[in-house]
């Protein structure tokens, strides 16, 4: 069953300087239960203005929303139900829980609003803060814990009701690198045990990838792609995509008669299959971390520079006159001015021609 | 680049006694002058209130306590102080709300109206408040007996709760101020994740939003507490008249009545004591509360708070906020303005009745009223510079040379500021008739100056560090590094970085001055008026529609430097 | 001679001594990074060459004349001392335009009015912000007001520039970008340059030599990046350096175990190169170089695998110890998933061997 349904959402948003802007455009959305999904983005790209229609803190310029089948807005028929008939969990980036009330109090306020009787709230309370790992520290105050502990709290909160949908809003950006990793995995272990809908929204597109079922890629208020993370890091439908879900090379390279040329070097041909299509000159994305180096086959090169990171060497490969990075362990080390050899094992096409949003972006930065 | 200036082994002397040199001459500066102007004048009441010349006598200090008029004063000042906070929590809560959370139109205009009660000081409030309610003289009391035929007045202000109503109005702009900052900057978050939770909207006011302002309610609370319990303008032209006395009025009392003889002021000493015991009670009270309620809730996003719908409550809360502010805030500034133009006091406000006689009466011709002016104008301006160049002088030490003591330094410097405006002119009539070197400062303005001083220093203070404190280090230790002295290093980077907040600093210290009475009243001498006292004596001698021109000019004075404030300070970079 | 000269240099805050007995010469032309974590000691050597702290015990030298000396009692004041410095947060005045903050060293070493201009212009031009002369610093970005911050370091000496953290407030394609221009301007300038950072991966990217210190203030490495990612010198370069595995490895009788002696937990016939045989030893490895290899005898069980965008993460339980294995997005095309609950062999490659005890890493 689709938890999460949007249709046609679109939002806009008058500004003095900017005049009408349209922040999220056209938006069509299912969610299924149980499912993990991110919005993906830049700032300003419209995924948290989507997740605050979804909780009802903005209303919507056109479109419905329904969540668990039931209609929470809809434009149309001016249906709005405010956010705390939503029977929603929501955890934001700045933690939000409250520093006048203890541990036991900020996690049960949930349940008194809903005037659960108290021996009910004592054992759910008990139960949402053990699964939190926060057991035992009910009488503390959360100006004496740590921003993973807070976000712990935060977490205990949304759970503490069992609602059947969790947004989360860049929940752990606020924290750092290390807690990060810990807390996505818990996230994990708290949607099995208490089986809700994730959204998801962050920019942060490791942690996107890393947590989801699903996810999208949004920029300028407009849905770029859908998909599982694989899907769209290793089958990016355009260039945006591409660059926003990792590092990217993009060659400029030249067709003719089947074979692949650098571009304005047609003396020998790139030794890998061209792609089908009319145009006559194409963009070659790689990479980085999916481009063999080696010291005797493929596409020859030089390394020109030589970066050593903590978890790679990277490597800048000159083919003819363009550059290439790549990054590989830290063995079998080539050095500056060594010849090497390219494979590229996932090259994706893309047309030359600028695309629309590039377009918008120009003009809008223009502006 | 060719530059060699690579120096010789020869000049490899300890160069670094210049910079010793300079920093320590600005500590033992500042000792020294904390010394004079701070603890002097506290040591001298502490020393008169117990030493009776020859042996410690506590037995004056007892006797003055339980004297009856002076237990009722007592009672006076904690009633007054106690159930105007109360009310003007109540109201600066109810206004910080409206204007910082909800979305009733024209709130441009309702902060411009809460910034008018910080210009005005309260002696002319309380005068123009007299002017309107005081029994059958008032003139809006005589207005709506006109209109509904009545035989009595039906307001006096001139008792307890006169005085109790024109400190609310007069004070709960000070909480607004507070809290509406506080819920400006709180992290929206806060609250949204209660509606989340299944809170409604007034449920998250109520157990969210409010409980999360009370740091800031209770230091707006605190302020207005102590600022209460020192005030003498307000008791003064309103219950001294009906015999109604708080301490601070009762003090200044003592002192005149005294006429100079030592035993009179011993007593006043003696209730000084008293008053600074009942504020420094306060004072605790706030450091407690401070300490424990700090909480954090501006963080995250910055996210513009939602405004809460008011809906069909929006016009009614409207109309009844503009009418409250217009009648508290705006009308004792109009019937000032009135009656400066009457002929006499008394005169109904008719065309015919009006004249600009008083202001010619006052600026030309009496010089005990121009004198005030141009002592107020000395005062204000050496006052501020003064104050100016040793707050700058006192922060670089405390927050920059760091010398052993700097904490003590800063104690002595923010003392004063906690120190009711009464007391501190009696400690420095102590020290300064004689009492210390045979130095005499008494019935000259110099005396006054010192006080003002003592009593100022803060506010240069803690806008010159708090400026300060944000040049950081490395600002300096750049242009050392890049061949500056130490003195260069000083005039070339920090002075210019903090020039906003001295410039706005001296005017911290300048305004005050401008419309000071307290400390004024009790130092002044026959060639020594300042504008407050000028209005004051005016006014007690009869001339009220003078003394109602002499104040319109004040807060004309104080208007106009406040907008040159404003320009300067304007939409300045920070550092 | 050296150009700068740190000899026996002790620091010390009250109790706490934060630079112990430091000594370091510094060539002439080199780029050289002082890498440590933060609470190593680095800020406080900087400002002490600059001559803004004294430390308590040492001699320092720069362009071969005793600028402090405890004991000969020599202390220049910073003004006189002749150093270059870009300090962490820029430290450009926001009083003055980015003229005047370049051309104020030149005036206040008393540089004649016509040269100043001069000078000025050559600096602003080295760090590509010609035309941003009467900006003020307010109106630039982060990675602008760095440029300002070194053409004023080099209008203030040309011989010695130290920078302190210079790039940790800018964003990471700002960053590279800054290092590679930092890396070009000296190399066209000669200048010795000394780089101040917390951040391994910058400091090997730009310096010629690398000084590795530990939090306690020791230095652990001096070397080339090369050198200092290929031998690492003991367990807390290593883990410095990235994310790391270290397993205890025993020997018995020609036969090289990981963790206990178990005949599935024996990775070598021959004794692998570096180990050390007559102390407990432990294997320091990279997630990276652990492979996947169904023939290895040594197999764990996947606790958790996680896509992290660029590489998949493994959790790999051998017994009761976890070992993180990365795989990089180049084998994990050839379309063999690995799931939890999987059980996998494991091959080590590229493995360093230490000391169990030594440099292990305190907090």
């Amino acid at each position: 069953m689709d938890q999460i349904v949007l249709k046609n959402v679109t939002k806009r948003f008058t500004t003095k300087t900017l005049g009408t802007v349209t922040a999220v455009d056209n938006f069509n959305l299912n969610v299924k239960e149980g499912e993990c999904f991110s919005f993906l983005g830049p700032s300003g790209c419209g995924k948290t203005t989507t997740l605050r229609m979804i909780a009802g803190f903005e209303d919507l310029s056109e479109g419905e929303i329904y969540l668990g089948g039931r209609p929470v807005s809809i434009r149309s028929k001016n249906l709005y139900v405010p956010p705390e008939e939503r029977g929603l969990g929501m955890v934001f980036q700045a933690f939000a829980v409250w520093p006048h009330m203890n541990i036991f109090d900020n996690v049960a306020y949930p349940l008194k609003v809903k005037k659960v009787p108290a021996a009910q709230i004592r054992e759910r309370v008990a139960k949402a803060l053990k699964h939190c790992s926060l057991d035992g520290m009910e009488k503390v105050f959360p100006s004496d814990l740590s921003g993973g502990q807070q976000q712990r709290i935060a977490l205990a909160r949304a759970i503490v009701t069992s609602p059947k949908v969790m947004l989360l809003d860049e929940p752990l950006s606020n924290l750092d690198p290390k807690l990060r990793e810990t807390m996505r995995f818990e996230i994990k272990k708290l949607q099995k045990e208490f089986n809700f809908t994730i959204i998801f929204v962050t920019h942060d597109q490791s942690e996107a990838m890393a947590l989801s079922d699903r996810m999208l890629v949004m920029d300028m208020g407009v849905v770029k792609q859908i998909g599982t993370p694989t899907e769209l890091y290793n089958n990016p439908t355009d260039k945006f995509v591409h660059s926003f879900l990792g590092q990217s090379n993009f060659t400029h390279v030249e067709l003719s008669g089947g074979r692949v040329y650098l571009k304005g070097d047609h003396s020998a041909p790139l030794g890998m299959d061209a792609p089908k299509t009319s145009e006559k000159e194409m963009l070659l994305a790689t990479r980085p971390n999916t481009i063999e180096i080696s010291r005797d086959e493929g596409i020859p090169g030089t390394v020109v520079k030589r970066v050593f990171l903590t978890d790679f060497t990277e490597y800048i490969v000159a083919l003819g006159d363009q550059t290439v990075r790549v990054q590989a362990p830290h063995r079998n080390m080539f050095r500056a001015g060594d010849p090497c050899y390219l494979r590229f094992a996932n090259p994706i096409w893309y047309s030359a021609q600028k695309d629309a949003s590039e377009q918008e972006r120009e003009r809008r930065t223009l502006v | 680049m060719s530059m060699s200036f690579t120096r010789k082994n020869s000049d490899l002397a300890r160069q670094d006694g210049k910079r010793f040199g300079l920093d320590q001459a600005m500590t033992a500066l500042c000792f020294l002058i904390m010394t004079t102007v701070v603890i002097l004048p506290v040591v001298m009441i502490i020393y008169n209130t117990f030493w009776d010349g020859t042996q410690i006598d506590l037995e004056m200090f007892r006797r003055v306590i339980f004297r009856e008029e002076n237990l009722a004063a007592m009672k006076n000042t904690v009633i007054i102080a106690v159930v105007s906070t109360i009310f003007a929590t109540i109201i600066g809560v109810f206004f910080a709300w409206l204007l910082g959370r909800s979305d009733i139109p024209m709130k441009g205009l309702m902060r411009w109206l809460f910034s008018i009660p910080f210009m005005i000081p309260p002696f002319l409030a309380a005068m123009a408040w007299d002017m309107m309610f005081s029994g059958r003289g008032g003139y809006v009391n005589r207005f709506l007996m006109d209109i509904f035929n009545l035989k009595n007045a039906p307001f006096n202000i001139n008792t307890i709760w006169g005085i109790i109503v024109i400190e609310v109005v007069y004070y709960f702009p000070f909480v607004y101020m507070q809290v509406v900052s506080a819920l400006e900057r709180m992290d929206p978050t806060l609250e949204e994740s209660a509606r989340i939770a299944g809170a409604r909207q007034w449920h998250v006011i109520r157990t969210i939003t409010l409980p999360l302002t009370i740091p800031a309610i209770s230091s707006g609370t605190l302020l207005v507490l102590i600022t209460s319990l020192s005030n003498y303008g307000i008791p003064r032209m309103v219950g001294s008249s009906k015999n109604i006395f708080t301490l601070p009025t009762k003090i200044v009392d003592l002192v005149n009545r005294a006429g100079g003889d030592f035993q009179g002021i011993r007593e006043a000493t003696a209730l000084s004591v008293v008053l600074v015991i009942v504020v420094s009670i306060a004072l605790f009270v706030q450091r407690k509360l401070l300490k424990a309620g700090r909480y954090d809730i501006i963080k995250g996003k910055s996210m513009r708070p939602t405004l809460i719908k008011l809906r069909a409550a929006k016009y009614p809360l409207l109309v009844f906020s503009l009418v409250f502010l217009m009648l508290v805030v705006l009308a004792p500034l109009v019937i000032i303005v009135l009656v400066s133009l009457l002929r006499a006091y008394g005169l109904p406000f008719a065309m015919e009745n009006f004249t600009f006689a008083n202001y010619t009466k006052i600026l030309v011709g009496n010089k005990s009223v121009t004198d005030s002016i141009k002592n107020s104008l000395f005062l204000g301006f050496s006052s501020g510079f003064i104050c100016l160049f040793l707050g700058v002088m006192l922060s670089y030490v405390i927050y920059k040379v760091k010398p052993r003591g700097s904490g003590l330094l800063e104690t002595l410097a923010v003392l004063p500021y906690s120190l009711p405006g009464t007391v501190m002119a009696i400690g420095c009539i102590l020290a300064w008739s004689g009492a210390v070197f045979g130095i005499t400062l008494y019935n000259s303005i110099w005396i006054i100056l010192v006080a003002y001083i003592a009593r100022y220093l803060s506010y240069t203070l803690k806008s010159c560090s708090a400026s300060l404190q944000q040049v950081h280090i490395s600002l300096e230790d750049a242009s050392r590094a890049c061949g500056a002295t130490h003195m260069e290093s000083l005039s070339d980077v920090t002075l210019p970085l903090i020039k906003p907040a001295m410039i706005s600093s001296f005017f911290l210290v300048f305004l005050p001055a401008m419309r000071e009475l307290t400390t004024s009243v009790l130092l002044y001498g026959p060639n020594s008026r300042t504008l407050g006292v000028a209005i004051q004596n005016l006014r007690d001698n009869g001339y009220m529609t003078q003394a109602a021109a002499l104040s319109v000019v004040a807060i004309v004075i104080i208007m106009v430097c406040n907008g040159v404030v404003k320009y300067i300070t304007r939409d300045r970079k920070g550092v | 001679m050296a150009k700068i000269r740190f000899d026996h240099v002790t620091v010390r805050y009250g109790n706490h001594t934060v630079v112990k007995d430091f000594s370091l010469d510094v060539q002439e032309g080199e780029i050289l990074g002082i890498v440590g974590p933060s609470g190593c000691g680095k800020t406080s050597l900087v400002r002490s060459l600059g001559g803004f702290i004294n430390p308590d015990e040492g001699d320092i030298y720069i362009n071969d004349n005793l600028v402090y000396s405890k004991k000969k009692r020599v202390n220049r004041p910073p003004e006189t001392r002749r150093l270059g410095i870009v300090f962490q947060d820029y430290a450009v005045w926001p009083h003055l335009s980015v003229y005047d903050n370049v051309a104020y060293p030149l005036k206040k070493r008393k540089v004649p009015k016509a040269d100043i201009d001069k000078l000025t212009r050559q600096a602003l031009e080295q760090v590509r912000m010609t035309g941003y002369e009467k900006h003020m610093p307010a109106q630039l970005s982060g990675g602008q007001q760095q440029r300002v911050a070194i053409a004023r370091a080099l209008t203030s000496s040309n011989d010695v520039i130290i920078m302190d953290e210079p790039i940790t407030n800018l964003d990471a394609k700002l960053r590279e970008g800054m290092l590679d221009e930092i890396r070009i301007l000296q190399q066209k300038l000669h200048t010795t340059i000394i780089y101040i950072t917390h951040d391994q991966e910058a400091a090997l990217q730009l310096c010629d030599r690398v000084v590795i210190m530990e939090p306690t203030g020791d230095i652990c490495q001096i070397g080339t990046d090369e050198e200092i990612i290929e031998r690492p010198a003991n367990r807390f370069v290593f883990s410095f350096i990235g994310v790391s595995n270290f397993i205890p490895v025993i020997e018995d009788q020609g036969c090289y175990y990981v963790y206990e002696k178990r005949a599935d937990r024996c990775f070598a016939q021959q004794k692998p190169e570096g180990f050390i045989s007559d102390r407990p030893c432990v294997m320091g490895i990279r997630p990276m170089d652990i492979i996947f290899d169904d023939e290895s005898p040594i197999k764990g069980e996947i606790t958790q695998a996680v896509f992290l965008g660029t590489l998949f993460n493994y959790f790999i339980r051998i017994g009761d110890a976890e070992l993180r294995v990365q795989r990089s997005m180049l084998d994990s095309l050839d379309g063999r998933e690995y799931k939890e609950g999987e059980t996998v062999g494991l091959r080590f490659l590229n493995e360093k061997y230490y000391d169990a005890e030594e440099g292990e890493v305190r907090k």
